[in-house]
């Protein structure tokens, strides 16, 4: 077991009261098991693992609960003892490549940087691992590529080099917060292949986010589904797809164009949106757009339950 | 990159010529005045007028005049003032050059240092006791009037305090060149340096603390924190770059402002008798040579210097390096 998180909560406090983005969110992950974490924008997939990294720095965010990165306990570790594993041990990778590289230097000297932040290497030595990094991920001309400033790559590129600067001291656990949505298919389909062969050739778990079901059916072995900052769902990638369970799942996969059989004259999407974290239903969040609610929902929010393939839902419950 | 620069330079020139043809127009091609009788001054008698009118070749097209003019300024340098008679208008802007540029660099250097230092510092320190401290004392800086805050600097420095050890240093009012004395040139600019720099300090000060706060929002800094690196790092290698963009276009446009003149306050209060003090007396007299010689020096300071700070972008960020 890599990272093991418990219980997790994450709250802001606003003007408009206190928000808990994450409510209870716990899960584990394998040595070089590909986790995908799926839900709408505000979810709050981005948060939690933005806790993991320690990257919230909002001076009004309050994080509690358990985060143990190989048995460490990371929630309350000191400032410098986390940075010590941020970009070393535990790496991420960003949405959008076009802004994540600072403009002014060039990627080489970028990814150089997190090396020699690292491991006490020569510049040079540093260059070195920087060329085999931009080769690995496919970059045609590594050592012409170091030269290059973020805004002379196109998305995919600077999107390579972010996953090289990530790579870079070998983490053990990589996050990939949704770091295909920003780019084309074609594109898109490369950058998958490439985490596929890293966690090959790297061993690293990896955390995948995204909305995209299809993304999550090519790429995870297990998989994650949130709504409004609680796990919903949890399973192996065929238990999902085959035997999706609550109904939010159901209705993400419905929204799915099939490949197969007639086409739908409309597809069909999920009614109304997902509610405000300043105004959460008194009993299942999901419960105003369900299909399937009945008089349990109103009552009390649905407990995740336990085994293999849990779902937060009254009705599998019920099953 | 050496192509960029080439061709700001190029602008630069071409700007320069502009400016020269339009200060040019705007006094000697006004319809309805006489160029001739406005450089002889109030009261100048026919003959004078007459040996103006030659000497700058009004009798002639008015390219011709443009020519004789740029020529009297530039070339032969005998541009001469009929208001103060005979006085050279060329060599009299030389020997002010130095002296507003002593000040104005002077004080650039100090504020500069300074106002980036209290930019940090209260940046990194946002929302504390200290940032609120320097971004008071800014506010105090910005509103104190030069004019004001150098006759209070001479109270002090030159008759209240001047016999304390404090400010026994502190020499007489007056400008020294520094080639024949460069200890009496240092201190006799000392006040006026401070005086100058106070005011920028306090803007600068401000403008940075607020372009690396914006700065920090950026992904690329959430970027910089996953890599692990330190927040002293993050500041002054990843924000602070990026801030100084801001920066460096106030400071063009002020210095270049400073160096064509806008110095005349602190010029007038401490006795320095540069450009600033020039173009004032210039004003006062009507005398047109002398304001039309300041007026182009004074736009070519500024072109000059926002052509350096095209280079200095063009350092600062590699994004404007191609195009």
């Amino acid at each position: 077991m890599i990272l093991s998180v418990r219980d997790l909560k994450v709250s802001f406090r606003t003007d408009g009261g206190l928000v808990r983005a994450i409510d209870g969110v716990s899960f584990d992950l394998d040595e070089s098991e590909i986790l995908g974490v799926v839900g709408e924008s505000g979810s709050g997939k981005t948060v939690s693992l933005l806790a993991v990294m320690g990257l919230i720095t909002d001076p009004n965010a309050t994080i509690e609960g358990s985060i143990r990165y190989k048995g460490r306990e990371l929630v309350g570790l000191p400032a410098r003892e986390l940075r010590r594993l941020r970009g070393n041990e535990i790496a991420m990778i960003f949405q959008d490549p076009m802004t994540a590289l600072t403009p002014v230097y060039t990627i080489g000297w970028q990814i150089a940087e997190q090396i020699r932040a690292h491991r006490g290497v020569s510049k040079s030595k540093a260059m070195e691992r920087v060329e085999e990094l931009l080769a690995e991920v496919n970059f045609p001309n590594p050592h012409e590529a170091m030269s290059r400033y973020p805004h002379q790559l196109s998305g995919g590129m600077r999107q390579r080099a972010v996953i090289a600067m990530a790579l870079s001291c070998n983490p053990a656990l990589l996050v990939a917060d949704e770091p295909t949505t920003a780019l084309d298919v074609t594109v898109q389909a490369g950058i998958l292949d490439l985490v596929r062969k890293l966690r090959a050739t790297h061993k690293s778990a990896v955390v995948f986010i995204t909305h995209d079901m299809g993304v999550v059916s090519e790429l995870a072995d297990r998989v994650m589904v949130m709504y409004a900052g609680r796990v919903v769902e949890r399973g192996s990638r065929t238990e999902l797809f085959s035997d999706p369970r609550h109904p939010y799942t159901r209705a993400l996969l419905g929204s799915i164009p099939p490949l197969t059989g007639e086409k739908p004259r409309r597809l069909p999407a999920i009614p109304g949106s997902p509610p405000s974290l300043l105004r959460l239903p008194q009993g299942c969040a999901f419960g105003p757009r369900c299909p399937v609610r009945f008089e349990p929902c109103e009552a009390a929010k649905p407990a995740l339950g336990a085994g293999t393939h849990p779902a937060a839902c009254f009705r599998v419950a019920q099953a | 990159m050496i192509y960029a620069i080439l061709r700001r330079f190029g602008q630069m020139l071409f700007v320069m010529f502009g400016i020269s043809v339009i200060v040019f127009l705007i006094f000697f091609a006004t319809p309805g005045s006489d160029p001739a009788a406005r450089i002889a001054g109030r009261n100048a008698s026919p003959e004078v007028l007459e040996a103006v009118r030659h000497s700058f070749g009004f009798d002639r097209p008015l390219y011709v005049q443009y020519v004789t003019m740029m020529e009297k300024i530039f070339v032969t340098g005998d541009l001469t003032s009929f208001v103060n008679r005979g006085w050279k208008v060329v060599p009299a802007v030389m020997d002010s050059i130095p002296v507003t540029l002593s000040l104005v660099f002077g004080a650039a250097i100090l504020w500069v240092v300074v106002s980036i230092i209290i930019g940090i510092v209260a940046a990194a320190t946002r929302d504390s006791w200290l940032d609120k401290l320097l971004m008071a004392l800014g506010l105090l800086g910005i509103s104190m009037p030069v004019y004001w805050l150098g006759e209070v600097m001479n109270l002090i420095t030159q008759s209240r305090y001047h016999d304390s050890w404090a400010f026994s240093w502190v020499p007489p009012l007056g400008y020294k060149n520094f080639s024949d004395d460069p200890k009496g040139w240092f201190l006799t600019l000392v006040i006026p340096w401070i005086t100058l720099a106070i005011l920028y300090i306090g803007i600068y000060g401000r403008v940075l603390r607020a372009a690396i706060i914006e700065s920090m929002q950026e992904d690329y800094i959430r970027t910089a924190r996953a890599k692990g690196l330190s927040e002293t790092r993050i500041l002054l290698r990843h924000a602070l770059r990026t801030s100084l963009i801001a920066f460096v276009t106030l400071f063009g446009l002020d210095f270049g402002a400073l160096v064509g003149g806008s110095a005349l306050l602190t010029e007038v209060v401490f006795g320095l008798h540069g450009i600033g003090k020039l173009t004032y007396d210039a004003l006062q007299n009507l005398d047109l040579p002398m304001i039309m010689a300041t007026v182009m020096y004074a736009s070519m300071f500024v072109v000059v210097a926002n052509a350096v700070v095209d280079f200095v972008y063009i350092l600062l960020d590699p994004r404007l390096r191609t195009s």
